[in-house]
Parts: C-alpha cells; sequence; structure tokens
C-alpha cells in the first residue's frame, strides 16, 4: 500500500512544476497550463486525505473544483483566443496595454 | 489723579496717540502734509501743557503696577515729575516743536508717503524721549531709551535709498547698542543687589547709605556705560558723524534735544547713586574731558558744516558729562538746555543753508550773508552762544561748568575743557567765515529761506538771548565759588579762537595750509578721526565677520551636510528600491511564492 506522504509529495511535485510553469512561461497559454497543474496538485491532495480519513468530503470538493477549473479554463482559453485575434500574440510581457 | 500727574500725562500721550493715528491710519499718513499737521497740533498741545506743568512748577510722582509679585510689584510704570524732568519736558517738545515746523518747508519736495512716514517716526521720537524723561525708575527708562535708539535709527535711515544714510542709521544703532547692553546688565545688577528700579526708593537708600553694596562701582560704571553710548563719548563716539546723514531737521532733533541728551539726562537724575562712587566720577569727568578736546580738535579740520556741528555736538555733550562727573550735575544739565536751544538754532540755520545751495561743503559756500542775512544772523548768534560769549545763554552755562569742574580739583579736565573752549570759538568762526563771509563759490542764486524755516531759527536765536539774560539776571544754577578770574578767562579764550579763525580764514594774515603743514601729525589724525573708524571697522572685520565666517562655514558644510547627507541616502535608496516594482505580474507571484517558502522554512526551523 501506498502511504499518504508520497500522494502528498507527488502534490507538491505537481503543485511546483505548476508554479515553476507559471512564473517562467512567457505564453498565455503555458501559464494556464501552469494553473492547471497546481489545481490538480490540490485535488490530489484533497482525494489522498479523503481516502485516508475514509469519507468522501475531499471526493466532493474536488468534483467541484474540476467543474470549476474547467469552467475557468474556458473562459481563459477563449480571452487568449480573443487577444490572440486583435493583437496577433498571446506573449504575456508584451500584452501590458494596462500598464502604467 | 491730581493735575500734577494729569498733565505730564497728557504732555507724554500727545505724541503717543498722534502717532497711533498716523501709524494706523494710512490715507492719512499717505496725505503728507496733513500727516506733519495732526503731528504739529499734538506737539504743540504737549509743548504747552509742558510749558504750564513748568511754570507751575508741580511736583509728583505716580507709578502702576506693571509686573506684579509677591510683596510688592517687581517693576513699575508712571511718571517722575520734579524741576528736573520739568525743565526737560519743555526743551524736548520745545526742539522738537519748531523741528517739525521746520520740517514742513525743509522736506517740502518729498512724496507725500515718505513725509507722512517722517512725521510718524517723528511723533513716535518724541514720546519715546517723553517717557525717557518722566520714567521713575531705571525699567521704564531703559525701555523708552531703547525706542528712543530704534527711532534715531529709522530718522537717520529716513532716506534708506541712499546706501551711505542706510550704513550710517545701522552703525548707529549698533554703536549705541554697545553701550546698551553694559546700561542693562547694570541695571539688573543693581535690581538684583538692591530689590527695586525706582529712582526715589534707591535715592532714599542712597542718602541713609544703605547701599553699601558690593561691587557698586561697577554697576554704576555699566550704567554710565549707556550713557557713554548714547551721549557719544568717547571711544563709542563714532556713529554721531555718521548721522548726519538724516534730513538736517532730524539732525537738529537728535542732536538738541533728544537722543544725544538721554545719557546726560539719566546721569544728572541719578546724580545721587554716582555720588556714592567717586572712582566712576572722576573718569566720568576725564573721558568727558577728552571728549570734549578730542571732537574739538576734529571739528577744525572738518569741511562738512553738518559734521562740525555734530563735532562740535560731541564736544559739548563732553562738558556735560565732565560737569557731571565733577559733582556739578545741574551745571552739566544747565548747560544741556542752553546747547539745546542754539544747537537746534545752528543745525537749523545749517539746513536753511544748505536748502539754499544745495552742498554741506564749506568751501563751495562763501559769501552767502549777503544773500541770507537773516540765517547769518541767527548762526552767528548760535555761534556766539556756542563759542560762549556773554550775554548769550552758553556762556553762562559754560562758565558753571568749568567752575563746577574747578572746583572738584580736576586740573587735567578743566585746562582740556578751556582749551576746548578756545577750538570750540575757533572752528565755529571758520565756519561762520568761510561760508558767510569771503569770496562767493556758490553756483546759482541762494535765496532766503521759506518762512515756515525762518520763523524756528528767530525763535530760537531769541530764546537762545532772552535765556542768556535771564541767567545773568538770576544766576543761573549756582557754579559754587567760582574764581573771579573765570569769565574773563572763558571770554578772553573765545575772543582768541576768534581772531584765530579771523586771521586765517577773513584776514588771510595766516595761512591755513601752512598751518596744517606746521601741525602736519596731529591734522593727519584729525582727518583721519584718529583712526578710530578703521579700529572699528578693523575689529568689525577681524572678529564679527571672523565669527560670522566660522559660523557659516559650520552651518553650511555641518548642519546642512548631515541633512544633505540623508536627502541623498534617501533618494539613492529609492532610486535602488525602484526596481522591484517592475510591472510585470510574473514577478510579483515569484515574490509571492518566495514569501511562502520563507514562511515554510520559518515554520520548519523555528517552531
Amino acid at each position: 500500500m501506498i502511504g499518504l506522504s508520497s500522494y502528498l509529495v507527488l502534490a507538491a511535485l505537481v503543485f511546483s512544476i505548476g508554479l515553476f510553469g507559471v512564473l517562467t512561461r512567457r505564453n498565455a497559454v503555458g501559464i494556464l497550463l501552469g494553473i492547471e497543474l497546481m489545481l490538480n496538485a490540490v485535488n490530489i491532495n484533497l482525494v489522498a486525505f479523503a481516502r485516508y480519513n475514509g469519507d468522501l468530503i475531499g471526493v466532493i470538493f474536488t468534483l467541484f473544483t474540476i467543474s470549476i477549473t474547467v469552467a475557468e479554463v474556458a473562459v481563459g482559453l477563449a480571452i487568449v483566443i480573443a487577444i490572440f485575434r486583435v493583437r496577433r500574440t498571446v506573449e504575456a510581457d508584451r500584452l501590458d496595454l494596462l500598464r502604467g | 489723579m491730581t493735575l500734577n500727574v494729569g498733565l505730564p500725562l497728557l504732555v507724554l500721550a500727545m505724541p503717543f496717540v498722534s502717532f497711533l493715528l498716523l501709524a494706523i491710519v494710512g490715507p492719512l499718513r499717505r496725505t503728507g502734509r496733513g500727516a506733519g499737521l495732526v503731528s504739529i497740533a499734538a506737539i504743540a498741545i504737549s509743548f504747552a501743557a509742558a510749558v504750564f506743568v513748568w511754570t507751575q512748577g508741580f511736583v509728583a510722582e505716580q507709578t502702576w503696577t506693571w509686573i506684579p509679585a509677591d510683596g510688592g510689584p517687581i517693576a513699575t510704570v508712571g511718571v517722575l515729575v520734579d524741576p528736573l524732568s520739568n525743565k526737560m519736558l519743555v526743551l524736548v517738545t520745545l526742539v522738537s516743536l519748531l523741528v517739525q515746523i521746520y520740517s514742513l518747508a525743509y522736506l517740502s519736495d518729498e512724496r507725500p508717503a515718505p513725509l507722512g512716514r517722517y512725521y510718524t517716526y517723528q511723533s513716535l521720537f518724541v514720546f519715546s524721549m517723553l517717557g525717557l524723561v518722566l520714567a521713575p525708575g531705571f525699567l521704564q527708562m531703559f525701555v523708552f531709551w531703547e525706542l528712543v535708539g530704534l527711532c534715531s535709527y529709522l530718522l537717520i535711515g529716513f532716506w534708506y535709498e541712499r546706501p551711505a544714510a542706510a550704513r550710517a542709521a545701522v552703525k548707529a544703532f549698533w554703536i549705541t547698542k554697545l553701550g546698551d547692553v553694559g546700561f542693562i546688565v547694570g541695571i539688573v545688577l543693581l535690581w538684583s543687589a538692591t530689590g527695586t528700579f525706582e529712582f526715589t526708593e534707591l535715592f532714599e537708600k542712597a542718602e541713609q547709605s544703605a547701599l553699601a553694596v558690593p561691587g557698586l562701582a561697577l554697576i554704576m560704571f555699566l550704567i554710565y556705560l549707556g550713557a557713554v553710548g548714547k551721549s557719544a563719548q568717547f571711544p563709542l563716539h563714532v556713529w554721531l558723524p555718521d548721522a548726519m546723514e538724516g534730513p538736517t531737521p532730524v539732525s537738529a532733533l537728535i542732536h538738541a534735544a533728544t537722543m544725544v541728551t538721554a545719557g546726560v539726562y539719566m546721569v544728572t537724575r541719578t546724580e545721587p547713586l554716582f555720588a556714592l562712587v567717586p572712582g566712576v566720577l572722576t573718569l566720568i569727568a576725564w573721558v568727558g574731558a577728552f571728549t570734549a578736546l578730542l571732537a574739538a580738535t576734529m571739528a577744525c579740520v572738518e569741511g562738512d558744516i553738518k559734521r562740525v556741528l555734530a563735532y562740535s555736538t560731541i564736544s559739548q555733550l563732553g562738558y556735560m558729562m565732565a560737569a557731571a562727573g565733577s559733582g556739578a550735575a545741574l551745571a552739566g544739565f544747565q548747560h544741556l538746555f542752553t546747547h539745546g536751544l542754539f544747537k537746534a538754532l545752528l543745525f537749523l540755520a545749517a539746513g536753511a543753508v544748505i536748502h539754499a545751495v544745495g552742498t554741506n561743503d564749506i568751501f563751495r559756500m562763501g559769501g552767502l550773508f549777503r544773500a541770507m542775512p537773516q540765517t547769518g544772523i541767527v548762526f552767528i548768534v548760535g555761534t556766539l552762544a556756542l563759542a560762549g560769549v556773554p550775554p548769550l545763554a552758553g556762556f553762562f552755562s559754560k562758565e558753571a561748568v568749568l567752575g563746577g569742574v574747578w572746583e572738584a580739583h580736576l586740573a587735567g579736565p578743566f585746562l582740556m575743557l578751556a582749551f576746548t573752549a578756545l577750538l570750540t570759538a575757533f572752528y565755529m568762526f571758520r565756519v561762520v567765515f568761510v561760508t558767510f563771509f569771503g569770496r562767493a563759490h556758490a553756483g546759482g542764486h541762494p535765496h532766503e529761506a521759506p518762512w515756515l524755516m525762518r520763523g524756528p531759527l528767530w525763535l530760537l536765536a531769541a530764546l537762545t538771548l532772552a535765556y542768556g539774560i535771564w541767567l545773568a539776571l538770576h544766576g543761573g544754577e549756582p557754579s559754587g565759588e567760582a574764581p573771579a578770574w573765570l569769565p574773563p578767562l572763558s571770554i578772553g579764550l573765545a575772543l582768541a579762537g576768534f581772531a584765530l579763525a579771523w586771521a586765517m580764514y577773513q584776514r588771510g594774515a595766516i595761512d591755513p595750509v601752512r598751518v596744517a603743514a606746521a601741525l602736519a601729525p596731529l591734522d593727519y589724525l584729525a582727518r583721519r578721526r584718529y583712526g578710530l573708524d578703521a579700529l572699528y571697522a578693523g575689529l568689525y572685520r577681524g572678529i564679527l565677520l571672523g565669527f560670522s565666517r566660522l559660523i557659516g562655514w559650520i552651518d553650511r558644510y555641518f548642519v546642512d551636510g548631515i541633512l544633505n547627507a540623508l536627502t541623498a541616502l534617501t533618494l539613492r535608496a529609492g532610486d535602488g528600491l525602484r526596481h522591484i516594482q517592475s510591472g510585470r505580474a510574473q514577478d510579483y507571484v515569484y515574490g509571492v511564492a518566495f514569501g511562502v517558502l520563507l514562511l515554510f522554512v520559518w515554520a520548519q526551523v523555528w517552531r
């Protein structure tokens, strides 16, 4: 049987990879992917704890998270596509119209 | 409040009311002549009241609490009315009245606004002097003493656009302040020793010989220092010739009735206190006599008519101080009174001459007697009075002074004063001969002054004569057992001076240039005012400027340096920290992530 801490380490790794992606990617799609990874790391945590505690609360939370994530990605990608149509780029550094 | 106090208070209040009126009501002041009329009206009422007070011989003292304290007030204000202050009130108001009337004509070319300012200052000046005269204690006297100094500064610097006038005003202010420092230190020391500022209390203690406080000689010397500055005694006399930069009526006022007489008046007023310290008195007499002689020699080589008169004022103040120092303070005060009359006359007459020819240099005048005989006559009357020719007022008062000094067995001062009498006659007749007789140099057409200026002149000339005759009949101040040879001696000295001036400047029998060459070292020194001005200038540059430079350096490089370093540091720090705010969201997320990491580490290591 694989212990709880292994799941947690896996989740921490996925989270870190996601964070790394968010920090280093210049492409908006890449950043969105990074965010997805971080969210899924949380999902892993939730499911792991649910199993460990023997109840379903964590699982239910995870279902919510997945559906919210889907919505978020849908809206986020839609925005990215809209931006791409106007600016012909999705480089985050160059989307600086609001910068003071 | 009785009439005895009320009327002197009225004398004091009128100029103050006029001053307030002119100072607060701007439109009235800016009318110029209107302001003058207000001021003249006020001083005329003052004068009338003063004459009434004098003739009635009021004596009174009234004080009000100024600084209350347990066990009696620390300081009081009030009026002290006695024969001395009565007489002084009359002199001050009379001369001020005539000067103000005269100024209406003399300053008729001024624009209205400055003229109004002039009369505002004049009113304040008269008020200050009257307050000083009536002061019942040292503290009030000091307050008005300073006010007088301030007003003289304002009036000497009346034409403040002229650098020379502005400098002269500052010089007069600072030099007299030098003495005033001694004055106030003396007053405070006296108060801490006796617990009172009041003259009457102090005199009572002096009479009961309860004033044997340690260091009284020092205290009185310090108080005397105030008089040295105000009354232009050596070595603080240097401000007075420069004060000639003010308008001529101001010079007349300062030199005849106010300001310079304040010192003599103060010494006369506190004579019972000075009598306790014979050492200081002797010093006063010697300094006075020396001042008289020194100023007279400088007057002999001066070519500016007003400066000659200024030196003669210093010289005569020396006489008064010498008399006070010899214990004949009342004789000195009498000389103050007569001198006030004829010196005002001389200055106003000189003003008329300057007004007519437009220069102060006597060698550019000449032959003016034909053009302006009336001014000439009154000037000669004043000259005769100053030279000490009977029956004019100056003769008797100078006589009393010399008698007093002889009485005190002060041979040195007596000889100096006697020689000064000779010089006085010489330099005054030198001015008369060069200015009014001799060859005419003046361009243009000098003409007699308007009646507004002539009136005061004739009045003063008449008073000089009348007061002299009155003194001759009534004897004036008792000058003690003056030796019988004194009157012939002083007349002889005056005549000798007259003859010398006549021979040198009218007859041409003796060439002034050769006399100057024969006395070259003395001539050189006198022309350079014995180097005192240079000495003060040097001291000023050396000490004061050096000190100021040091302070300036410290301020610039130390005090400011700290601040500059702080501001530079702040700027540099801000400049460096600015780069943190890149404006890129990812950088901020870096920050957040790093912060969270730190929190984790902190939680792991320290908990």
